[in-house]
């Protein structure tokens, strides 16, 4: 009798869970400075290490070091730094006045500020993203109004969406702001389908889509990349990659394969990695990639390779499936922290400086908080009114929905 | 006035239709260079070139997500999903997503697009050929779903949903793409070219979405019916010998209460017919809304002759499709009870 192989199925884990001791000592992180940078015009083909390697600018003494170093000035990383400061504090306060019942939901970006802050600071007015629900310094750093954010929060009198959608899903054509779903990676392809239209009106205008890792399983991550290889689409496709979707650690998601960035080359795309954590990577990268698409030379696929500090939302706790420590074994840090030496050993930014600006922001954003809490909360104060809840599903509203309306007494 | 073919009226609209608009593209699978496999948009590629109307891979779910992006833009895409059948790996971007957009976003962003989709059976298209999935839109809040039943109406409320600042679900019998069919598979097919609504003005023109139309006036019963059952209603009355009243529906949502309510209040009676599968069909919409608004005037109960419920199949094709045997004897069983 011939001996049977019994198959088995493999079902990836994360090397450790609760209770264990956070070790990332398989995660190869590069040294700043030594990743080359290409020109924009690159054959995708020359470039495939990339999707390899990890882009840093900040070495550990807080230096910007290497070819991707110097697309910011001083004041604009001053700015940067006071963005990213503006959303971790804005998140603190919203995650805590989810707690106290005034508003239902809320997702903090807690450790990922620099993807998005850094990323917005490459885009030109009316370039629009496709941001997920974990983007909001992309809105901070664009000068999208704090109040306006947190009376969607709370579904106020003037929350600007009308009290339709789920906290945290803003929408701003003006600030270039893409009406957020629920649906997970449903934008991606619609970025690519927004390039596809500037490009055939022959607008300069280009498109960026967002995405997490564990998102990028779904079908329209595929979909986003064959149609963004096929029309060479002038769209920059990011991957946050904070290693946890929910309770699900990146391999699940990623598989067999090397790095999210490398899911791009399938496809002739040129993807980068970059250290998610360090401001001045990001921006860099960002540039490299939205020029490439304002020359019309195609799409860029980037992987942010960053870390979920906080839980996925207020409606999770994390220590249920890993390690309360692991964020703080995370070999690339906190982004502000890294910003804020930085400029520190620049000799731009002090200590001191830095706890004052802590406390200006915190004064800003409480005070935006009160003001947007003036209008109402979500179980108290003024709301939106019933009448809304009907119109805006067409632009006319059809016989159906004005009896709808009428029975509802509104 | 000329007279055109159920796919030279549809492609007429989408020239007109990109002639006047520059905003306007047209793209899905062998859409451009070849034309299109039913031949709805042959040499519109070689008049508007290839940035206005492209091939596209073959992803349904590429191919709306990418179009509801390229309305966000401002464009109007007009897109084609190849079959009914296939529209399902796209059925997350039309109800959560081009369906939504305007609502949740407040009207920051809008999603005016057709997404047009041949449909229907009667072809021995077996399982995925032949579905008619109308009600897995009419059930989604913020979606237009139009079905023509000849090329007048089916260039004129083609132009009107690419105008339409809403998504439209445009379902093309392709049973009547070459000629109207009224379930008499047995007899030789007539050509568009020898119906009165095959005649299809040049240039522009609108028809409303939201009305329906009488196309039989009738006395004793009102029949509902799109598409292709248009045609086997038709038959029907005539074989039965009812005066029946035949309402052609042309646009599913939103619908046309009042013309139905006035017909069924005249005429007491109401036979609902449609191709797609019974249980939860448009047809159980259009009877409940019958029984509320009608309910006094009523004098049988309202009957539904449709597909059953089992995936459409091959060989049985006849069996299957709701044809005017079928109907007449729903028309007779109405009239008696």
């Amino acid at each position: 009798m011939p001996q049977k192989n019994m198959l088995s199925l493999h079902v990836p884990e994360p090397e450790v869970r609760p209770g264990g001791t956070p070790d990332f000592s398989n995660v190869p992180i590069p040294k700043a400075g030594s990743v080359p940078r290409p020109e924009v015009n690159v054959d995708p083909r020359a470039i495939r290490d990339l999707a390899y390697s990890i882009i840093r600018v900040l070495n550990r003494e807080g230096e910007a070091v290497g070819p991707w170093a110097g697309t910011l000035t001083d004041e604009e990383l001053l700015e940067g730094l006071r963005h990213m400061m503006t959303l971790r504090a804005f998140d603190a306060r919203m995650q805590m006045a989810q707690r106290q019942g005034k508003t239902s939901f809320y997702m903090q970006h807690m450790g990922e500020e620099a993807v998005s802050c850094a990323f917005r600071k490459a885009l030109l007015p009316g370039d629009m993203n496709f941001p997920t629900y974990r983007q909001a310094g992309l809105l901070i750093a664009g000068g999208y109004p704090m109040v306006e954010m947190m009376n969607q929060i709370y579904s106020n009198e003037r929350d600007p969406l009308k009290g339709r959608q789920l906290p945290v899903m803003y929408a701003s054509k003006e600030h270039g702001f893409f009406s957020i779903s629920g649906n997970l990676t449903t934008q991606y392809i619609q970025a690519v389908g927004w390039a596809m239209a500037s490009a055939i009106r022959n607008d300069t205008k280009i498109a960026v889509g967002w995405v997490g890792d564990g998102a990028t399983a779904e079908s329209d991550f595929h979909a986003a990349l064959v149609f963004a290889s096929t029309y060479k689409a002038p769209v920059v496709l990011n991957i946050v990659n904070n290693q946890w979707a929910i309770s699900t650690f990146q391999g699940i998601a990623r598989g067999g394969s090397g790095t999210f960035a490398a899911r791009g080359l399938g496809f002739g795309i040129p993807a980068l990695r970059v250290d998610g954590n360090d401001y001045l990577a990001v921006h860099a990268v960002a540039k490299w990639a939205t020029e490439r698409a304002r020359r019309n030379l195609g799409p860029t696929l980037i992987e942010h390779v960053t870390y979920r500090v906080g839980a996925h939302s207020t409606s999770d706790d994390p220590s249920a499936y890993r390690p309360k420590e692991e964020s703080a074994a995370w070999p690339l840090g906190d982004p502000v922290l890294r910003l804020k030496n930085h400029l520190i050993v620049r000799g731009l930014w002090s200590e001191e400086r830095h706890k004052q600006a802590e406390a200006e922001i915190l004064d800003t954003v409480i005070a935006a908080q009160k003001e947007a809490e003036s209008h109402g909360t979500l179980h108290a104060g003024g709301k939106p009114s019933a009448r809304d809840m009907f119109e805006g599903v067409y632009a006319e509203m059809p016989p159906h929905l004005r009896r709808q309306r009428q029975q509802a007494g509104v | 006035m000329p007279r055109k073919t159920m796919i030279e009226a549809i492609r007429d609209a989408m020239d007109v239709s990109m002639g006047k608009d520059d905003n306007v593209v047209v793209f899905g699978e062998d859409v451009g260079y070849f034309g299109g496999v039913f031949r709805c948009t042959q040499g519109l590629q070689q008049k508007y070139g290839v940035t206005r109307c492209f091939d596209a891979p073959i992803s349904e779910l590429g191919i709306v997500g990418a179009a509801i992006g390229m309305a966000a833009y401002g464009l109007r895409p007009c897109v084609e999903v190849q079959f009914a059948d296939y529209v399902y790996p796209a059925y997350d971007q039309i109800v959560s997503e081009a369906a939504r957009i305007r609502y949740r976003s407040n009207g920051e962003f809008t999603c005016p697009m057709v997404i047009r989709m041949p449909t229907g059976g009667g072809i021995f298209g077996g399982q995925t050929h032949s579905q008619s999935p109308e009600a897995l839109f009419t059930h989604v809040s913020g979606l237009k779903v139009v079905v023509p039943s000849n090329p007048h109406d089916a260039k004129g409320l083609l132009i009107a949903s690419i105008e339409d600042p809403d998504p439209v679900i445009f379902l093309e019998p392709k049973r009547l793409y070459n000629g109207p069919f009224d379930g008499h598979h047995d007899r030789p097919v007539t050509p568009w070219s020898k119906h009165p609504l095959g005649e299809v003005p040049d240039g522009h023109y609108s028809t409303p979405l939201g009305k329906a139309v009488i196309r039989r006036q009738g006395a004793d019963v009102t029949i509902l019916a799109y598409g292709t059952m248009v045609y086997v209603a038709e038959a029907a009355a005539e074989e039965t010998g009812i005066d029946a009243e035949i309402i052609d529906l042309r646009t599913l949502l939103p619908l046309d209460l009042d013309a139905i309510v006035a017909s069924v209040k005249k005429t007491g009676r109401c036979v609902v017919v449609h191709e797609a599968t019974l249980t939860s069909g448009f047809g159980a919409e259009l009877a409940a809304l019958v029984q509320q608004h009608c309910f006094y005037e009523l004098e049988a109960p309202i009957a539904r002759v449709t597909g059953w419920d089992t995936p459409y199949p091959h060989a049985q094709e006849w069996d299957y499709f709701p044809g005017p045997a079928r109907v007449g004897q729903a028309l007779r069983e109405t009239m008696e009870a």
